[in-house]
């Protein structure tokens, strides 16, 4: 079974067609990249992958169950989580806090107990604190735990959007390039977590314009041009498509 | 721990430090009154401060609280205390009722829905005269508990601060808790909320409905306080001050609400010797504040000291 599809999926704005008819499937885990040139509507499938757009035509199966238009809170409770191309992070919380809000799900939510200083309250709290903790540990901002996400660099910004996607324990991992401004140590790092969480059995879709990241990471390659699907298949296979060639107009793939 | 109880245990140092050093029953009754706005605008903080909604006429659900422990008691007979219970979950009931479409409005729009809100309860009030004695108003029974007739500045005082604690108790409750971090996140940002799995329009209600509760109740002491209500209490003004308070004293401080209420409340009542300049002087004093204390003054002064945090 795939993780996440996409069956003809396509949406217009204003009479433009920004994605159409785009079909895909993911492997249960693994990396799947979609590349393609600036304006080839990546980002507006991803937001429909993840529930933010309501696709305007087709069909999201997540584990195969028909998705299609539910809201991103429930996606997430099915195990799908995404992080952003430009930033959302909580920016009057710590870091540490900004990891916590992405446990909501573990967490019990009887509002009730949350209006009196109970004990109870006060354990749940230490533990989901440890554990956003330990979150931050693995994708190495354990030292910043306890400083505002606004005095955070912008790499570690990055990497924060990650733990508080990884800390819900998805399934499915949507990446909108993780290493945009990240200089090359950076960005290293970032690979190195990205295939160790794919050895884990995420199963993780990446847009990304580093095109060495891309060709080393991904099992597989989607290539977009102008909303559609013009390439799909191993990296080496789709560095050789003449389709692609010509999309990205003698930039060296 | 210590987020919790820290703003709670301030408020009970001041309260107790005020009656002991203070001999006089005019200033006691304005402090019942500054602790009845104090718990209304703490209550407003959690959807404004903390939730990032704003309410332009949340003095609608304190006239809703007010009216109820008014006019039940006088027709039915009821209890003022259950009149009161009434009044809120009545108040409580309307902000679930209207807060899933109204928030989902945003800034601009969101505000004149709310504004809306409140004009539409005060219209109610006043138009309603057979029952609620019009533009008017009408008096209020006397709370009796236990066969004693609750009197005197001093009584007053003790049962609006106890009040004025449990709220600020609750207060920080939840916003220690993974609701109110909940709350914070639909703040910052809605779509990073949405994708860390929380129903966004269940929090705004969620919030809504909170602050509502706190209006209410304080409606509902406002006119047991006063033995008497007038259609003012839910109006237009009352709403601005009520956000005043909250912008004034520090979005999402619990200290700060009750700041702003006690400038909002007790000032005008100092600057009386400035006789008819007293409201330029309080709308100066207003504008100098939001200018050189941007978040308000307990954040502001709370930062300057270096702590930094949300007390």
């Amino acid at each position: 079974m795939s993780a996440l599809a996409a069956e003809g999926v396509g949406i217009d704005f204003g009479g433009v067609r920004a994605v159409d008819n785009v079909s895909f499937t993911t492997a249960e885990h693994g990396v799947t990249a979609i590349i393609g040139p600036n304006g080839a509507g990546k980002t507006t499938l991803f937001n429909m992958l993840s529930g933010v757009y309501r696709p305007g035509r087709g069909r999201v199966r997540l584990f195969g169950e028909d998705v299609t238009g539910e809201p991103p809170h429930r996606l997430a409770a099915r195990g799908l989580s995404r992080t952003f191309q430009n930033l959302q992070i909580f920016f009057q919380m710590t870091a540490l806090e900004n990891v916590m809000v992405g446990n909501h799900l573990g967490e019990r939510h009887n509002v009730w107990r949350h209006l009196l200083p109970l004990p109870g309250v006060f354990a749940e709290e230490k533990a989901a604190r440890q554990a956003a903790r330990k979150e931050l540990q693995h994708v190495g901002l354990a030292d910043v735990a306890d400083r505002p996400a606004s005095s955070l660099a912008y790499g570690m910004l990055k990497r924060l959007e990650i733990a508080r996607a990884l800390v819900a324990k998805p399934r499915v991992l949507l990446l909108d390039e993780p290493a945009a401004g990240c200089n090359a140590t950076e960005t290293e790092a970032l690979s190195a977590l990205i295939r160790r969480l794919a050895g884990e059995g995420l199963a993780i879709v990446l847009v990304e314009h580093d095109m060495a990241m891309v060709m080393s990471l991904s099992d597989r390659v989607v290539v977009l041009d102008q909303g559609r699907v013009i390439a799909d298949g191993a990296p080496e296979a789709v560095r050789a498509d003449p389709a692609v060639r010509a999309a990205y107009l003698g930039v060296e793939v | 721990m210590v987020a919790r109880f820290a703003t709670p245990l301030v408020l009970l140092v001041l309260i107790v430090g005020v009656f002991f050093a203070v001999d006089s029953s005019f200033i006691l009754r304005v402090a019942a009154l500054v602790f009845i706005y104090g718990l209304a605008a703490i209550g407003l903080n959690i959807l404004v401060g903390d939730c990032g909604q704003v309410s332009l006429g949340h003095a609608g659900f304190l006239g809703i609280g007010a009216y109820a422990t008014a006019v039940l008691p006088a027709q039915t007979g009821l209890h003022p205390l259950l009149a009161m219970v009434v009044g809120v979950v009545a108040a409580g009931l309307l902000a679930l009722l209207v807060g899933r479409p109204v928030l989902r409005l945003r800034g601009h729009a969101l505000a004149v829905a709310t504004l809306g809100l409140g004009i539409l309860v005060a219209m109610v009030i006043t138009n309603e005269a057979w029952l609620t004695g019009g533009p008017d108003g009408m008096r209020v029974e006397r709370l009796t508990l236990f066969g004693w007739r609750v009197r005197g500045a001093d009584n007053w005082y003790w049962i609006t601060a106890g009040v004025l604690l449990l709220g600020a108790l609750v207060a920080c409750s939840i916003k220690a808790s993974p609701t109110g971090r909940a709350l914070r996140a639909v703040h910052d940002s809605e779509v990073a909320a949405m994708v860390a799995g929380i129903d966004v329009a269940r929090y705004k209600t969620l919030a809504f409905v909170i602050s509502a509760v706190y209006a209410g109740v304080a409606g509902g002491l406002l006119a047991l306080y006063d033995g008497f209500v007038t259609p003012d209490v839910a109006g237009f003004l009352n709403s601005i001050e009520l956000i005043t308070m909250v912008v004034l004293g520090g979005m999402g401080s619990v200290l700060g609400a009750v700041v702003g209420a006690t400038i909002l409340t007790a000032l005008p009542q100092l600057l009386t010797a400035f006789s008819e300049y007293e409201h330029m002087v309080l709308g100066l004093i207003m504008m100098v504040v939001m200018i050189v204390l941007r978040a308000g003054i307990v954040p502001s002064l709370l930062a300057l000291v270096g702590r930094g945090g949300r007390a």
